[in-house]
């Protein structure tokens, strides 16, 4: 087992120029087990492009990437399946790795999606396409977990249900987690680190730093900012992915 | 038995059917029925090298399409022409030039149509050989990459970023193209080779809801194509490679009335 703290991937004032324009320029960052870090922002900040960075998938950045891990999961912000490919649920999940039927069947029950195994990719909705590319991601038990906007089309109480479940694959899997999320105030809570870019780094920090942060307030105005806080408060009960609520156990 | 031509005709489209119908599916779900066209047209222009280097035939075509396939990437990466543009002007300008190299060599007499459309009944031990072996390693090699070229086929950036390098195996399908394009030109030409990679597959997907089905269903197709088109070809006399398309379409659109789970992507 290796230990808390071990740093994963390393981003060293990294960039992307794309046709003489910086998408992204001069991030920094830095991604340990267990931990989660989050990118904010406003569209067509760079957050997108931050996670791509990190995962390798541009060939030509300015700054370093180091990365200390090779089982890592990604869960895009979209995928176009082609009418052409037919393909269910169960094998997408198969897409990378080798799993037994019991690892696809238990990592589909923790994102609620059970009963879609045997259908059409094509077919699901735009949530349950989400829970199922969720469902891959855990199903590969990474060490590293890059989710780009993993709640789209997820419906509120399923949103909130979603970011617990984050916070428990952290938790039980020991990886880090890098998440992109336009959600602010409802990610915040369960993470450890945030960065705010606006084209750049514009802040980072622990979420009350980043929410206390002036650069933060201007980006976003403070109304929004102020909500921040609000939702750091204890559950007595649980929402359940599939948008029931449960009591808690103590 | 392999004296007679019917036999080694059979011998020949079965092994091609084994390896077009997974190649197939590959090309039809990353959509590259052009591009194989143009690895197919260019093919002339290494059937023309055969002839004046006396280099194998099978070898200098994959040699010549491989060459195309690579100017391809290069041309995507350095111009801002769209990819149906720049397979178009290979095409064409490659066939262009396979027959005026053919005209150059008026000493050397060609059978144009049989280049075009292939002559399954004139193999010969040599050509059972060529495509039974090629094959095999076409089939070995595509069995090994499977993994990584599915999931890359799926989503380039899924399969990029949990490390299956799909360029690598990107480029090793292209070179699997170029292959079985080499070990086939003889049996069903340069113009006819695209359809028995697509028709199959196309059939094959009307007709299967995941991708192993697939690619059962299309290696399926292929055989009973080669089947009823060369026994069709016997019986009433038509040219047999162009018969084993039409088989080939029959098929298809007898799959129409199958067509699996379509209707969820109307709604």
């Amino acid at each position: 087992m290796t230990q808390q703290n071990q740093t994963l991937v390393k981003l060293e004032n990294a960039g992307v120029l794309v046709n003489e324009k910086w998408l992204v320029r001069g991030v920094s960052l830095e991604i340990k087990k267990g931990k989660i870090i989050t990118l904010i922002g406003p569209n067509g900040s760079g957050k997108s492009t931050t996670a791509k960075i990190t995962l390798g998938l541009y060939k030509n950045i300015e700054g370093r990437v180091e990365k200390f891990t090779n089982k890592i999961a990604y869960v895009p912000q979209k995928i176009n399946i082609d009418w052409t490919l037919p393909i269910r649920v169960n094998d997408f999940m198969n897409l990378t790795s080798n799993l037994k039927k019991e690892e696809i069947e238990t990592a589909l029950e923790t994102t609620g999606t059970p009963h879609l195994k045997n259908k059409d990719l094509k077919s699901l909705s735009g949530g349950e396409f989400q829970r199922v590319l969720m469902a891959r991601a855990i199903a590969k038990k990474p060490e590293l977990l890059v989710l780009d906007e993993p709640v789209q089309g997820v419906d509120f109480n399923g949103e909130i249900a979603l970011y617990e479940l984050i916070k428990k694959i952290s938790d039980t899997l020991n990886c880090g987690i890098l998440l992109i999320s336009h959600n602010l105030h409802v990610v915040m809570s369960k993470t450890d680190h945030v960065v705010c870019l606006n084209g750049h780094v514009c802040c980072s920090g622990t979420p009350i730093d980043v929410a206390n942060n002036e650069k933060y307030q201007e980006l976003f105005g403070k109304d929004i900012s102020k909500i921040l806080s609000v939702y750091e408060h204890s559950h007595d009960h649980i929402h359940k992915i599939d948008g029931t609520i449960e009591k808690k156990e103590n | 038995m392999l004296d007679d031509f019917f036999v080694r005709a059979l011998l020949v489209g079965i092994g091609m059917a084994l390896v077009t119908g997974p190649l197939g599916c590959f090309v039809v779900w990353r959509r590259l029925s052009f591009f194989g066209d143009t690895l197919a047209h260019s093919a002339l222009l290494g059937v023309t090298l055969s002839y004046t280097t006396e280099i194998n035939m099978a070898l200098s075509v994959f040699v010549i399409s491989s060459i195309v396939a690579l100017i391809l990437l290069k041309l995507q990466k350095k111009t801002n022409l769209p990819a149906d543009a720049l397979l178009g002007l290979l095409a064409h300008s490659s066939l262009a030039i396979g027959l005026v190299v053919i005209g150059l060599l008026a000493t050397i007499r060609f059978d144009l149509m049989g280049l075009l459309f292939g002559d399954i009944l004139a193999v010969n031990v040599n050509d059972i050989a060529v495509v039974w072996i090629g094959g095999a390693i076409i089939l070995m090699v595509l069995r090994i990459i499977w993994k990584p070229l599915f999931a890359s086929t799926v989503n380039y950036e899924l399969a990029e970023a949990e490390g299956m390098k799909p360029e690598k195996y990107n480029a090793i399908f292209t070179i699997l193209l170029a292959a079985i394009i080499a070990i086939s030109i003889k049996m069903v030409g340069l113009l006819l080779i695209t359809g028995m990679l697509i028709i199959p597959a196309a059939m094959a997907r009307n007709l299967s809801d995941n991708p192993n089905q697939m690619v059962i269903f299309s290696i399926i197709g292929g055989l009973l194509s080669v089947f009823i088109g060369l026994f069709a070809s016997l019986e009433i006399n038509t040219p047999s490679g162009p018969s084993i398309i039409t088989t080939g379409l029959i098929l298809f659109i007898l799959s129409l009335t199958k067509i699996k789970k379509k209707s969820q992507l109307n709604n």
